[in-house]
């Protein structure tokens, strides 16, 4: 396939993916922020733009980081590039381009969220509520990928939108973890309160794994536990070894089919190695925030050779 | 006369680009006025492309290089026989109509001055004297100074400022020669420099006038003659660019020094 | 007061094509037309059929209006269209593979040298080089009009890359969908061949160097531009790639596309890109678009170009006085399709004449395109015709004019029920190893009442094109 048309699909999947995050962080930010504020109320919301990497874009636009100017900034604002708004017409862009590679289905669900989103944009701001727009976000971003796996043929198109879901989904995981961790809470004597154990409930709940977390672990709320669910458990969807394991699989399959490995194989393969081997205790040991930021930039580099060995089309 | 050519182009970028592709003008064609003995043209890590020779009669060759690459060099040696033609081209096989050098190009569009220049040839019954005329007139009126131009000066601005080298020379004289309805087109070629000293580069270029009855005519207005057996032709086109004997672009931000060194001697017989 | 002819009553009674169809408006209600209107509405903006008019602005993904009344022809009327369509088609390769040789029709004085010679379409370029068949217009649309019963003209010719065929192909899927029944009671030829139809033109005009199944890809200016979405629509009916100029490059001999798999060569290119964007190395330098080194790689025979560089002489609005000189030069015949009669502004005496007549004719630009830059003299008012006479007068030989033709008109629906609009006629003829012409084409309609101009950009619509069968 035209390595251009396989950039397209991956970043229609990247943008979904990225915009679904972006929504999930304005819940975290929203529940928090619900809080009586231990640091103050500023600097929850700054944390959310630093884990978002758009607090420099914020601070020139607007300044003071009140809740209803980031609210705005990270779901409808044009300039931010990675707004919810940005994510999905960059996606529908991405989409339109290489219409005849997807089904009508998979362009139905991107088209409608577009036209959706116009409508959104269309109505006064008073009439939406924080949790409609993420839950439309959600929605949408839910029914794109439904449409994918329901009616996508199984080809290399299928598997450079996987490997675009998978690297999005890994780096957004991981960044999430470490607002936790190291942003909202810096100062080790909050470990273990009770602002702590609400913080990471509601982690949870901004990935949707409020209950799957539950029924796996059971018993009080814990950073190892929550860790281990995040990190290290293949049940979870959002696991950072769930997207490496999909990775994996996927560039085995282009192997398959084109007949050839490639370097992002094998660097897969390394990370993929490297979480099974380590314990959370391993990961505690060398600290979470610099494990979470060591793979942060591993998935970079992944996604880097990804580019490279297929997408860039200087494959010889 | 035996005429030698040694001609290299050195391309080298900053950082590595991911390759090159170029088109070369790069092969002089038997004519009456020069027979090429022996000809070489080689590009450092290059692939050949297709031959060909186009309707003007000039000998194609496209070359890629694949990257990353940060230096190239393109190398020419030959031998041509010359011979005195009085300027006129003939032997030349080429299938393009003389009418197609009317047309004008941002380089060769007239000013006022120039179209005075055309305007002393109004009435001239012979084309060929009609050609000397603005030839002189042409060379007149630009001063040859090497540095004084670059390459995307154009014939007016050439005249405005007085002064110029063969290149501009060349455009003006075809500004003037279309516009006196008179087709004309730019030639680029070798030149062997004088006994006194290179006084011009070895990588020339001059005008054709196409002359009823004769055929195409050289002129060197920067030089003040018409092209005989010092001169080697390479191709023609509307303007420098069109006939530039090397025409690329590279992929990737590199950027590019370049670095020529021409020489044409004659050998003794 | 011009009278005009309409296509389904005729002095009061319904011509023969459009018998069934009375039945068929009769039995529709204007709630369920309403309906269907809106269903057809919907069934466009789904599959993504939008189109941009250029330096209008606006919305981006705007539709362009689609009728649902059908325009008919009957066998023998589309028998003779097809003769004088593929004629005309034969005659302006061979005037381009002579152009671009010998030269002899300009020898022979049957065309003026300065109008080919000089013309800013003409590509010194590709002179003495003949592309593979001697084809360089693959594929020609030809806008024709209609005047009487047997009076069909041609309003001009589009030899490099004529759009809006896949509304031709649209339109017909969706008036079957919505009208199945129409579709049994008429018996009406199918034109969803066209595709298939052209891959094997394209391939047939593989180059010199592929001894092989040549790989065919349609080469787009980019996804912003406004035909995008018929290159995609036909890049994906023929099953081949949709390429920008980035995603080709030339290596050795050829030409190769970028792909996950690593380069793969390309044989044949459909390029939906003007001239002067194909190869910065040729044309313009400045060009994003293009391909460095493709010019040398084609005239060297390592791949084919669809329509050749250079076709576009043969379609300028100058030249296209001569065609019918062409057909009896190149083929020996009698035109079968009639020429409008077209004043040349360049020439002194034309000019004279239309300049004084400017209130009755159509004034066009030479190279101008999309029903732009033109006057419709009868339809404007006298400040516009004065300041389209300070332009002819300005640069004469930039513009040619034709009488106002009493175009046709079929029935339309519009907001109060159904009356006649006028109409125009485009069929795709391609030429490769054989020449072909699917049964239909695109009718275009002028939807404001009264209006002659059709173009998309000017407020018209589409319909579809019936061609019955025998």
């Amino acid at each position: 396939m035209l390595s251009r048309t396989a950039d397209n699909l991956y970043w229609i999947a990247r943008y979904m993916e990225r915009a679904e995050t972006m929504a999930r962080l304005l819940e975290v930010g929203s529940r928090i922020s619900l809080l009586p504020s231990v640091h103050g109320y500023r600097s929850e919301w700054d944390s959310l733009l630093q884990a978002s990497g758009t607090a420099i874009g914020f601070d020139k636009k607007y300044g003071e980081a009140v809740q209803r100017n980031i609210e705005s900034y990270l779901f409808f604002d044009h300039d931010n590039p990675s707004s919810v708004a940005s994510c999905i017409v960059s996606a529908r862009e991405n989409a339109r381009i290489v219409r005849t590679a997807l089904t009508t289905q998979v362009w139905d669900a991107l088209n409608t969220a577009f036209q959706e989103l116009r409508q959104l944009e269309r109505t006064p701001r008073s009439q939406l509520e924080l949790s409609r727009l993420t839950e439309w976000t959600m929605r949408h971003a839910a029914m794109v990928r439904g449409a994918i796996d329901a009616t996508l043929l199984r080809n290399d198109g299928y598997d450079f939108l996987n490997l675009g879901y998978y690297l999005e989904r890994s780096d957004n995981t991981a960044r999430l973890m470490d607002v936790k961790y190291y942003v909202l809470l810096p100062r080790v004597e909050f470990v273990g309160s009770g602002l702590d154990n609400y913080q990471w409930t509601t982690l949870l709940r901004a990935m949707s794994s409020h209950r799957a977390f539950h029924w796996a672990y059971g018993g009080e709320v814990t950073a190892r536990k929550i860790a281990d669910f995040l990190i290290l458990n293949p049940q979870c969807p959002r696991s950072l070894i769930t997207c490496v394991e999909g990775i994996t699989g996927h560039l085995a399959r282009l192997e398959r089919l084109y007949k050839r490995s490639s370097p992002a194989q094998g660097k897969a393969q390394a990370l993929h190695d490297g979480l099974n081997r380590v314990t959370v205790e391993d990961i505690f040991d060398e600290g979470l925030h610099e494990f979470l930021t060591r793979f942060i930039l591993d998935v970079a580099a992944l996604g880097g050779m990804v580019h490279e060995n297929y997408l860039s089309g200087d494959l010889r | 006369m035996l005429l030698t050519v040694d001609h290299v182009t050195r391309y080298r970028y900053d950082r590595p680009v991911r390759g090159l592709v170029q088109s070369h003008r790069l092969t002089p064609a038997s004519n009456d006025g020069q027979k090429v003995l022996e000809w070489n043209v080689t590009v450092s890590d290059g692939i050949p492309g297709g031959t060909f020779r186009d309707g003007a009669g000039d000998c194609l060759k496209g070359w890629t290089v694949p990257g990353p690459v940060s230096e190239v060099s393109v190398t020419v040696t030959g031998r041509v026989e010359t011979r005195d033609m009085a300027g006129v081209l003939r032997g030349h096989r080429e299938w393009t109509p003389p009418d197609c050098y009317l047309q004008d190009t941002l380089p060769t569009r007239v000013d006022a001055a120039l179209v005075e220049i055309a305007e002393t040839v109004r009435g001239f019954a012979d084309a060929l004297d009609a050609a000397h005329r603005l030839s002189a007139l042409v060379g007149q009126a630009i001063a040859y100074t090497p540095g004084a131009t670059q390459s995307q000066t154009t014939a007016s601005e050439a005249m405005t400022q007085k002064q110029g080298v063969c290149q501009d020379h060349a455009h003006a004289l075809l500004a003037a020669a279309r516009h006196a309805g008179l087709p004309g087109r730019y030639v680029s070629g070798y030149l062997l420099a004088d006994a006194e000293g290179a006084a011009h580069d070895a990588a020339h270029a001059w005008a054709e006038i196409w002359v009823q009855g004769l055929g195409w005519v050289g002129f060197d207005a920067a030089n003040a003659c018409c092209p005989d057996d010092r001169y080697i032709r390479l191709g023609s086109g509307l303007d420098a660019q069109d006939a530039a004997p090397i025409r690329g672009t590279t992929r990737g931000p590199g950027v590019e020094h370049l670095d020529v060194v021409v020489a044409v001697q004659a050998v003794q017989q | 007061m011009t009278t005009y002819f309409n296509e389904m009553f005729d002095a009061g009674k319904v011509r023969a094509p459009y018998a069934r169809l009375e039945d068929w408006t009769k039995a529709m209600p204007a709630e369920l037309r309403e309906m269907k209107q809106a269903e057809a509405e919907a069934l466009f903006r789904r599959i993504g059929i939008t189109f941009a008019v250029y330096g209008e602005g606006g919305d981006p993904d705007r539709l362009i209006p689609f009728d649902m009344f059908p325009r008919v022809f009957t066998a023998l009327e589309w028998a003779r269209l097809e003769r004088g369509i593929k004629q005309r088609a034969k005659a302006l390769n061979a005037f381009l593979v002579d152009v671009y040789g010998r030269g002899e029709i300009v020898r022979a004085g049957r065309i003026p040298g300065r109008l080919v010679y000089q013309n800013a379409a003409f590509e010194k370029a590709v002179v003495g080089f003949i592309p593979p068949k001697g084809v360089y217009s693959h594929i020609v649309g030809i806008d024709l009009v209609r005047t009487g019963p047997d009076d069909f003209f041609v309003l001009e010719d589009n030899c490099r890359t004529p759009s809006g065929v896949s509304y031709m192909l649209e339109n017909r899927e969706i008036m079957m969908r919505m009208f199945p029944d129409l579709f049994r009671e008429n018996r009406i030829e199918p034109v969803d061949s066209y595709p298939e139809k052209l891959r094997r033109t394209l391939a047939s005009v593989a180059p010199a160097k592929c001894h092989h199944e040549p790989t065919v890809v349609i080469l787009t200016p980019g996804h912003f531009n406004s035909a995008y979405y018929e290159h995609s629509f036909l890049a994906d009916l023929m099953g081949v790639e949709l390429v920008e100029g980035q995603d080709l490059f030339v290596e050795g001999e050829f030409v190769w596309m970028r792909t996950t798999e690593g380069p793969k060569r390309v044989d044949v290119i459909y390029r939906r890109i003007d001239d002067a964007y194909i190869d910065p190395l040729c044309f313009r330098p400045d060009s994003m678009l293009g391909i460095p080194g493709l010019m040398d790689v084609y005239r060297s025979g390592g791949v084919s170009i669809c329509s050749a560089p250079g076709a576009g002489v043969a379609d300028d609005k100058a030249v296209y006085t001569y065609v019918p000189d062409m057909i009896r030069f190149y083929l020996g015949e009698e035109p079968i399709l009639k020429n409008v009669p077209t004043w040349q502004c360049a020439k002194g005496d034309d000019c004279k004449y239309v300049l004084e007549h400017l209130g009755e004719l159509v004034v066009k630009e030479v190279h101008g395109s999309g029903g732009y830059g033109m006057l419709v003299g009868p339809k404007s008012t006298k400040e516009q015709i004065e300041a389209f006479r300070a332009r002819v007068v300005a640069d004469p030989s930039n513009y040619i004019a034709q009488p106002t033709l009493a175009l046709s008109t079929t029935p339309t629906f519009v907001d109060e029920g159904i009356a006649p609009r006028h109409v125009d006629l485009r069929p795709y003829c391609l030429v490769g190893e054989r020449v072909e012409l699917v049964p239909g084409g695109l009718t275009r309609v002028a939807l404001k009442e009264g209006s002659l101009v059709v173009n998309s950009s000017q407020g018209g619509g589409v319909k579809d094109t019936w061609v019955l069968a025998e």
